[in-house]
């Protein structure tokens, strides 16, 4: 028999001379430095983001926004994270950036900082309903647009669909 | 009946649908053009038509289960998908892949990354107006499709790679076909090159057209062939080796001036090159068993990975949540076709209509991978 597998995400404390300078300007609003795997993440709160983002593209050179996605946690009270994957080209290094959000409230967008993160956060916002403040195009990109619901949350079953948009657009009774 | 001022004849922006059913798009992609008589303004596209939730459908999978789907993200290169997903789920269980499989992997991606620029060669000089270029690159293409076929038993959703190695081993036979082919391609690129880089008709409508430079690539995310004819020499083959790359000689190829000419010329000598690598890895493929230690039931401890690749049209990733079942709670699939296309409205601003066709096909784009 194996021993049981452990119930927590096993993290090791991440420490360098960037989180000792990120940890000097940002203070208290990056809770968290550590690395999984080998990857390194930090946890930064949600208002801090976009400035955290510019400081980290101009002054430490983590230039490209390789991506930009959310995960649903529906038990916890902060629903959602977000993540920020970046790449540094110089340093050859990558980095995500997480932050935690409560159900409607509304994340500050970072297309100002990196313009790619515009189809990014539309794909969020139409599969998870997050919206972003201050996008300059926030609509739905996969799903038509008049659906309602988001599917990739968590509680949005595999089989859940937009019954009226069916009938209307397919003509069909979906599923019943 | 008399036309109001308000008649789009007299409005000098024009609004026309290209799309979703247009041979040059190379799928069901509309691009919402705002004209200005014969000059691009700016443009809009409506994904979606493809989208069939496949990141979804991974939760309700196991992580073996999941693998197939993969094939139909980029189903021109879904040798590389299948590599992608295999190396961020062995990276959650931290299996390790024998160093035959791992050749063996490199083998087939590579002849998949033939295989994929093949296509794209074939179908953008046919969307340019060059009919010829298009039987030969589907010939050629077709030695590929048939060591896959005689392979994975497929030609086009392969299942390529289990996780932790291969299905099997390789055919009696493998090797002679991988070298037989990558003797008689070399100058069969040869034969594209003297159809098309030096005609007239080719240089001029490619060269200029659809510029982006290595600060609007990082900007918009933009990788793969498309970065490294902007002139930055950044390949994740390289840059963060995986699979045993660092073991192979190859070069990077760039170019300058990162416009549809130079993507053109990047793309034809990366073919070259994955003759190369193809060459190395079965004059030097290991023995050994092809297949590492994992278990039967795959159940990655609570956590999270990225792992990124080179695939075909730019970097492909997967960043999979793992909550300790046997399904993936979450995958999520970095896709380069997506985000590559973002950068369409900046490649075609001022651009003729002509020159968007030639964008649309530079950018070389799946529409299974852009909806997903």
């Amino acid at each position: 028999m194996n021993p049981k597998p452990p119930a927590t995400m096993q993290t090791t404390p991440w420490e360098s001379e960037l989180t000792s300078r990120l940890t000097e300007r940002y203070g208290q609003a990056i809770s968290e430095f550590s690395a999984y795997l080998g990857q390194n993440f930090l946890i930064a709160e949600p208002d801090a983001v976009p400035d955290l983002l510019e400081f980290l593209r101009d002054e430490e050179e983590f230039d490209m926004l390789t991506d930009l996605t959310a995960v649903h946690f529906p038990k916890r009270e902060e629903q959602f994270e977000i993540v920020y994957i970046l790449y540094s080209f110089s340093q050859n290094v990558r980095l995500r950036v997480k932050t935690r959000i409560k159900e409607g409230q509304k994340p500050q967008t970072v297309v100002p900082v990196h313009p790619t993160a515009n189809w990014m956060e539309r794909e969020v916002y139409d599969m998870f309903g997050i919206e972003f403040a201050g996008h300059p195009d926030l609509r739905r990109i996969l799903m038509p647009d008049d659906w309602t619901g988001h599917p990739m949350r968590r509680d949005s079953a595999l089989s859940n669909m937009d019954e009226r948009w069916v009938q209307e657009n397919l003509g069909i009774e979906s599923g019943h | 009946m008399t036309q109001t001022a308000e008649t789009y004849l007299d409005k000098t922006e024009l609004v026309l649908n290209m799309g979703p059913q247009h041979p040059s798009t190379h799928g069901v992609l509309r691009v919402i053009l705002k004209l200005d008589g014969e000059t691009v303004n700016g443009t809009d596209c409506v994904i979606g038509y493809l989208h069939r939730g496949i990141e979804k459908l991974a939760e309700a999978r196991t992580y073996p289960g999941f693998a197939p789907y993969v094939d139909r993200l980029d189903y021109i290169a879904a040798v590389s998908n299948s590599m992608a997903y295999c190396l961020t789920v062995e990276k959650l269980i931290g299996a390790e892949v024998p160093a035959r499989a791992q050749a063996v992997r490199v083998i087939l991606t590579e002849l998949n990354r033939i295989a994929s620029h093949l296509l794209w060669l074939g179908t953008h000089a046919l969307d340019i107006g060059a009919i010829t270029p298009l039987f030969l690159t589907m010939r050629e293409r077709e030695f590929v499709l048939d060591i896959y076929e005689r392979y994975f038993g497929a030609r086009l959703t392969t299942h390529a790679f289990r996780i932790g190695g291969l299905p099997r081993d390789i055919y009696d036979g493998f090797q002679k076909d991988v070298l037989d082919f990558c003797d008689y391609f070399i100058p069969k690129v040869d034969e594209y090159a003297q159809l098309l880089t030096g005609n007239r008709i080719w240089v001029d409508r490619l060269t200029g057209v659809g510029v982006l430079n290595v600060a609007d690539c990082k900007a918009y995310g933009v990788t793969g062939p498309m970065i490294r004819a902007a002139g930055l020499a950044w390949d994740l083959r390289k840059a963060l080796p995986y699979s045993g790359y660092e073991q192979y000689d190859f070069n990077i190829p760039t170019c300058e001036n990162g416009d549809t000419f130079d993507r053109y010329i990047v793309r034809m000598e990366e073919m070259r090159e994955s003759v190369k690598i193809c060459r190395q890895a079965v004059a030097n493929l290991p023995d050994g068993p092809v297949m590492g230690k994992v278990a039967r039931v795959l159940k990655p401890p609570i956590g999270e990975a990225y792992v990124g690749i080179e695939a075909p049209k730019g970097e492909l990733g997967f960043y999979i949540v793992s909550d300790g079942t046997t399904n993936p709670y979450r995958v999520r699939v970095r896709p380069p076709s997506f985000i590559n296309l973002q950068a369409l409205d900046k490649m075609s601003k001022g651009a003729l209509v002509a020159d968007l066709v030639a964008i649309i096909g530079t950018l070389d784009i799946v529409l299974g991978e852009v909806d997903r």
